[in-house]
């Protein structure tokens, strides 16, 4: 018997699960057109590798990753992609992202299904097949299963989440309690890839069936795994917490379970490992609980990209119906409209009513009961991170450990002024992340700004280096023609044009124009009689004496310009 | 008490010869609070405070010859980050200098005659093109300062809005009334 620890914190709120749990999983039926989101995933988005018009097969690639952080995505059915487009799709801020509309066939043609057999692959082989089968978490973070296998440090612990522990939440419940099969075979693979020995198996112990049921698919396999009953506690089933309940080994903050030799998964995602690699199949549908204000709560297994609203007609909503939560009721988030498609992340939806969510009174101001710090399970102080965030004081709210919080929601549940803190957490978060974006841009500019007047600078520089290096040459070669009496045109630069190259040609010319009067006699001088020649003498004589005097009184010295004449 | 004088001298004297050394040797390069304020403008480099860039706008509050509500790009935000690091009030914009949306530049390469000009007037060498090419904004570099507009001969630059996406979309914060208590 393994010895249980326990968090800090946690709250207990109705579990309201056995309403969806009545039925069986039901398969849901193929809806005429799907639309499908190449973002499903943490991380960049898919790239879209299909044509509008292209007829493709269940399964096939549509999207494929991009960058080390990302996954494929696929066709849930055999048909014809009819659009590439931006699309709303289920997120909170009710903006459009590129999605693929497919309208199905009803054919349900496979394509090519490559089936494995892991013993003989390596962990790199294995990484490699599930970001081909777009396997991420299907807890709800949705992050690339095959970069989970990837860590550095020796992992000796696998931990299953099947703990489930939001309320109405159901689908890994009634996945445990009817596939326990493929998914202990499917920790089987993802033990193998990883290199562990333990497993553990959480499970909350309100779900008496699929403890059962999980149990006995162990004690068939034969594999050395745990199945423990864990206390239902809320947030229990936070990969964090349930680390901590099953090992005693506590995750330091900023850390990755792995640094710790710990990692976790989800029950649906060893199930969908193990469909991706013995089956060949691709992540192209998932097990959704519809519940709330519907007549017929159950889970269905839908494929991806199937309208909320088939499913929620399925389940045949009330009529006082007026909103729909994806996810739980704690960190679930509103959807924007019914008939957006669902995700790899949706384990969810809520219909919801006034009667059955009453709106929550009017916040009142924070009375500083501390209630919610004895509530946070991550032992934050959320009251502190309140008064932060609602004052945009974020380095402050960062010093409080803000980016530890989960958004779990314990703290807003027994808040007796019903703040509604996660939204001020949510707010404060993503104001962080966007500054810090924001001052990495800003240092970008900075360095580029000082390159480029560096390299103005430099650039001027060397103009004037080979302004000077032409002029050395022009002189050089002046003085053999002058040897030679010859005048050379020099020739000009034409690149040169700037201010003070324009003055340094003025300079350079006007030397020139010195040397020429000092070296080359005049024409009409070579054939002189010597009366003459003592005339000119005289006359240079003199000229001399004015330019001495002119010197002298620091008057223009400059040599005149137009030639000697008689 | 001769004594405790003497040493208290001699103590206040060796102390002022350490001070004086250190002042020499960990002399700080460059002006360490201009360098700080620079650090909050938003590098925008678009001279709308009426100097050629944030270095230099940076360097003129530190002498104190500039005020702290002249850079439009940083916001009513930047003013704020400049009055705490500085230790004044905060002072709204002007009239004349109102901020506005983030954008980016845009070249229509259709009308684009390759003629550099807008290539010497971006301060972060943003814009790609030679002689005589099509011209074109490397976007993710782009400060939005506009300085590249008013040179092109064809008028073909135009400030694009920063639309919000998926990627760069934020939470907001919550509104919701207080209850009455009165
Ligand atoms: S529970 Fe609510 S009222 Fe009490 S300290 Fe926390 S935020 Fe304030
Ligand atoms: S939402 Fe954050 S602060 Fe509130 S209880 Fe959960 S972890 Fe703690
Ligand atoms: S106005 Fe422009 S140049 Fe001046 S500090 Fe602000 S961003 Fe920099
Ligand atoms: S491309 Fe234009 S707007 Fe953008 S940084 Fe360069 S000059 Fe400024």
């Amino acid at each position: 018997m393994i010895k249980l620890r326990s968090f800090h914190g946690g709250v207990h709120p109705p579990t309201h699960k056995k309403e969806s749990t009545q039925s069986p999983i039901m398969a849901a039926p193929l809806p005429a057109q799907l639309i499908i989101p190449f973002r499903q995933h943490a991380g960049e988005a898919a790239k879209p590798v299909v044509q509008v018009g292209e007829r493709v097969l269940k399964g096939q690639l549509i999207g494929e990753p991009v960058g080390p952080i990302s996954s494929s995505v696929h066709a849930p059915t055999s048909g014809t992609i009819t659009a590439i487009e931006l699309q709303q799709i289920a997120h909170p801020s009710a903006l459009p992202d590129l999605c693929a509309t497919l309208v199905s066939d009803g054919l349900e043609e496979w394509g090519v299904r490559q089936t494995l057999s892991y013993r003989q692959l390596s962990s790199d082989e294995l990484q490699k097949h599930l970001r081909r089968c777009g396997i991420v978490g299907l807890g709800g973070a949705v992050f690339p299963s095959d970069m989970k296998l990837r860590h550095p440090t020796v992992v000796n612990t696998l931990v299953i989440n099947g703990a489930e522990c939001e309320p109405y939440i159901t689908c890994d419940d009634m996945l445990m309690r009817e596939r326990a099969e493929g998914i202990v075979r499917g920790i089987e693979i993802l033990r193998h890839a990883l290199g562990t020995d333990a497993v553990l198996i959480g499970i909350e112990d309100n779900k008496p069936q699929a403890i059962t049921a999980m149990q006995r698919a162990v004690d068939e396999s034969s594999h050395p795994f745990k199945v423990v009953a864990v206390p239902t506690l809320y947030p229990g089933g936070s990969a964090k917490h349930l680390i901590k309940v099953l090992t005693g080994v506590e995750v330091p903050s900023g850390k990755l379970p792995t640094d710790v030799g710990v990692q976790c998964y989800n029950v649906a995602t060893a199930y969908a490992a193990h469909r991706a690699v013995e089956h060949g199949e691709p992540l192209v549908s998932r097990i959704v609980t519809v519940t709330g204000n519907v007549e017929q709560p159950r889970n269905y297994e839908a494929l991806i990209g199937t309208p909320f609203s088939e499913l929620v007609e399925l389940s045949v909503a009330k009529a006082d119906t007026n909103r729909y939560i994806m996810g739980g009721p704690m960190m679930g988030v509103e959807l924007p409209a019914v008939n957006v498609p669902l995700v790899k992340a949706s384990n969810c939806v809520i219909a919801a009513s006034d009667v059955l969510f009453p709106p929550p009174p009017p916040a009142m101001p924070c009375i500083r009961c501390t209630r919610c710090a004895q509530a946070c399970p991550v032992e934050l102080q959320p009251q502190e991170l309140y008064w932060f965030a609602k004052s945009h004081n974020f380095g402050k709210a960062q010093e409080y450990d803000l980016f530890d919080c989960i958004e779990c929601g314990a703290c807003a549940y027994v808040c007796p002024s019903s703040i509604p803190l996660v939204q001020y957490y949510r707010y404060a978060k993503s104001e962080i992340r966007a500054r810090d974006h924001e001052k990495r841009a800003a240092d970008l500019a900075r360095e580029r700004h000082e390159f480029r007047q560096f390299r103005i600078e430099r650039e001027k520089q060397e103009k004037a280096e080979r302004l000077a290096q032409k002029e050395r040459a022009a002189a050089e070669a002046k003085a053999k023609a002058a040897a030679t009496a010859t005048v050379i045109a020099t020739p000009v630069d034409p690149s040169a044009d700037t201010d003070d190259t324009q003055q340094m040609r003025i300079d350079a010319a006007l030397a020139r124009a010195k040397e020429q009067a000092a070296t080359t006699p005049p024409k009409n001088t070579e054939t002189l009689s010597p009366a003459q020649r003592a005339e000119i003498e005289a006359i240079e004589e003199r000229r001399a004496h004015i330019h001495e005097l002119a010197a002298d009184a620091g008057a223009d010295d400059e040599p005149p310009k137009h030639s000697q004449g008689n | 008490m001769i004594t405790a004088l003497w040493i208290m001298i001699a103590l206040a004297a060796l102390l002022g010869m350490i001070l004086g050394y250190a002042s020499i040797r960990f002399r700080v390069e460059g002006n360490p609070l201009a360098e700080k304020i620079d650090a909050v403008l938003p590098q925008t480099q678009c001279g709308q405070c009426g100097y050629p860039g944030c270095k230099p706008y940076a360097d003129a509050i530190a002498k104190g010859e500039a005020d702290i509500n002249l850079c439009p790009p940083g916001g009513e935000e930047g003013i704020h980050k400049l009055a705490e690091l500085l230790g004044v009030e905060f002072k709204p914009f002007g009239e004349d200098a109102q901020p506005k949306p983030k954008a980016v530049a845009f070249i229509d390469e259709q009308i684009c005659i390759g003629c550099t000009l807008c290539i010497q007037a971006c301060p972060v060498d943003a814009i790609a093109g030679a002689a005589k090419q099509m011209h074109t904004i490397i976007t993710s570099e782009c400060t939005g300062c506009e300085l590249c507009v008013p040179p092109c001969p064809v008028d073909c630059i135009s400030m694009l809005p920063i639309e919000e996406k998926l990627t760069n979309w934020k939470w907001r914060y919550p509104v919701f009334e207080l209850r009455q208590t009165s």
